[in-house]
């Protein structure tokens, strides 16, 4: 007896697969989410190597052809707009800002979140209950004209304007966030962690947080859509991102008065910014499937 | 449930109003400068004249107490006046206020009439070429930016083909309920648009548990047909978490309408708040976001009970 046992968990150790190849074996099954991936890669790689990419610079104008927006062709595959400036680098250029504020927008948004759930879930009483109020109140103001409030008052640079996106949608966050600490903070590893001596913490950060992270990728990784839908929809109605700074926004914002004349300028950024959140929403919903031990 | 629930319900409403009040009232005063900016350049006004208006308007005193203030007159119904118009607050709000609430209410019914069945269908033909179809276009439509789709239909209806007007409520000189409704349209399906792929996922997902559930497999086993099973039995229940969700959602497509409102030159709240915006109209804008939080307060409240009337296995006391 004495001498199997140990023979036994061996093998047993041996089959098993760790969490993480576990995670990536059930994601690579779910190819919608790999599509996503490869096209959000793809599309990092696009924004990151624009000034290798195109002849042009994004507030470079072509004299000859000024005053008119010329319709795309060899020279510039996605036209031109009125001051005479090549639309395709001008879309390139535009990524680099719509996916930066994006990804950190909801990086911002993930870890304020979490901070905040983190709090609330482990101390719960007075700190819970505080910190809880708030995000019923801050939820309670509608998103988007909050937003444009904010950003029509500070007139915000592009950091400025992450702060405001991502301080103003951390709430279901922190609610998710709160939940899985209660549940948490009962389990005997918790109580292990607290006897052996770990600090608050650490026993928070270090041993609770790590079993919450599933859920937590999954809204950061859906947030990241959110956050560039918001940018955009700030930019086009001429209050976040201000020209000539491109974003997919604020290049509709252009395109839309041109739109009787210059159709194409409209089209572009529209079709780049829903390709970057069917992509954004793909990788989600295979990471969740992913984590979800229930598969 | 009673009414000492409901009075109960409202009355857990102020704290969260008053909660709102601070966060709006806190971000107004962010703002750099303040309401007497404008007179700042204008030489006939001098630093006594400015320092005078600071003491009749209020402005002087500490901002908690020009907060209090400011509840004590709300409450009362005095909103202020517009910078931009001059007009009262409510006035400009209240003049606003039925054309989102038309455009509002027939998104949602669209909405509702579209994403229904679509979820039905889709869990009821589950893992078939429909439900994948179903699903994702769903993806597509939680990833399409409304304005940008607002703008390719104005491109195609308005300015290719020509069917529909592009912008506006009524063509001018005519104001019949058929030119109204042809300027309806096209900002209808845009409202419309953003809660049909979200809600029918839900629809599919809730029915999907319901028709797992054992009543579901009695019914089958008694013989009753796959029709009956889903319309009589799985359906209704199926609707109960829904019902929620789309209760919630109402607010949420008012405030989208600040969007599709200011594409399709609508003149309801939503481009009151885009046009105060632009002005700088503080009051309006105060009062705006006010209205919108009371709404998406009092659609939780709805949900909440509507979910207790539908259900009689839930209870509130």
């Amino acid at each position: 007896m004495t001498d199997t046992l140990p023979t036994l968990s061996a093998g047993r150790r041996a089959r098993r697969e760790g969490f993480w190849p576990t995670l990536i074996r059930r994601f690579l099954k779910h190819k919608l989410a790999v599509t996503g991936l490869i096209m959000l890669t793809l599309l990092a790689l696009l924004a990151l190597f624009a000034p290798l990419l195109t002849p042009y610079t994004f507030d470079g104008q072509d004299l000859s052809i000024i005053g008119q927006p010329q319709p795309p062709s060899a020279a510039h595959w996605m036209g031109t707009d009125q001051l005479g400036r090549d639309a395709f680098t001008r879309v390139l250029y535009g990524a680099r800002i719509s996916l930066m504020v994006g990804l950190f927008s909801a990086l911002l948004a993930t870890s304020l979140g979490t901070l905040i759930g983190a709090l609330s879930g482990y101390y719960r009483g007075w700190i819970d209950t505080t910190l809880m109020r708030l995000t019923d109140v801050v939820l309670c103001i509608p998103l988007l004209p909050l937003i444009i409030l904010l950003s029509g008052i500070l007139r915000p640079s592009v950091t400025l304007l992450i702060c405001i996106i991502g301080g103003l949608s951390w709430m279901g966050t922190a609610r998710l966030v709160r939940g899985q600490f209660l549940t948490l903070r009962e389990r005997e590893f918790v109580e292990a962690s607290r006897a052996l001596g770990g600090r608050d913490n650490r026993v928070m950060f270090r041993h609770i947080l790590p079993n919450a992270i599933g859920p937590i990728i999954v809204s950061t990784t859906l947030s990241v859509g959110g956050a560039i839908m918001l940018e955009s929809a700030l930019s086009f109605l001429g209050l976040g991102v201000q020209p000539p700074t491109p974003t997919w926004g604020n290049l509709l914002n252009y395109a839309s008065q041109w739109l009787t004349a210059a159709p194409w300028l409209a089209l572009f950024p529209g079709l780049m910014i829903l390709l970057t959140v069917l992509s954004v929403n793909f990788l989600g919903d295979g990471l969740r499937d992913a984590f979800d031990p229930r598969n | 449930m009673s009414l000492t629930y409901v009075f109960k319900r409202l009355l857990g409403m102020l704290p969260l109003l008053l909660g709102v009040s601070l966060i709006l009232f806190g971000v107004l005063h962010l703002a750099p400068g303040g309401p007497l900016d404008v007179y700042a350049d204008n030489p006939s006004v001098t630093q006594e004249a400015l320092e005078q208006m600071k003491r009749a308007f209020g402005l002087d005193q500490p901002i908690p107490v020009q907060y209090v203030k400011w509840v004590g007159a709300f409450v009362q119904g005095e909103w202020g006046f517009s910078i931009r118009t001059a007009q009262p607050v409510v006035e400009e709000v209240l003049a606003r206020l039925p054309a989102t609430l038309m455009l509002g209410g027939s998104a949602f019914v669209l909405a509702l009439i579209i994403a229904v069945p679509l979820g039905v269908l889709s869990a009821t033909r589950r893992y078939s070429g429909v439900d994948y179809l179903i699903t994702l276009l769903s993806f597509l439509g939680i990833s399409t930016p409304v304005f940008w789709l607002a703008l390719m239909l104005q491109l195609l209806f308005s300015v290719q083909w020509r069917v529909l007007p592009s912008a506006g409520m009524q063509t001018i000189g005519d104001g019949s309920f058929l030119d109204v409704l042809r300027h309806m349209l096209l900002p209808t399906f845009i409202l419309a648009f953003a809660s049909v792929a979200g809600w029918s996922r839900y629809m599919r997902a809730s029915m999907v548990e319901v028709l797992n559930q054992d009543y579901v497999r009695t019914a089958r086993a008694k013989g009753v047909s796959n029709r009956r099973v889903t319309y009589a039995h799985a359906f209704r229940n199926a609707l109960i978490p829904v019902v929620t969700v789309v209760a919630l959602d109402f607010a949420s497509i008012i405030s989208g309408a600040v969007i599709t409102e200011t594409i399709f030159a609508w003149p309801g709240v939503g481009r009151l708040f885009i046009d105060s915006m632009n002005g700088r109209d503080y009051p309006v804008l105060m009062a705006l976001l006010m209205v919108g939080s009371f709404a998406l307060i009092l659609s939780n409240l709805l949900a909440d009970l509507a979910y207790s009337l539908i259900d009689p296995r839930i209870r509130y006391d």
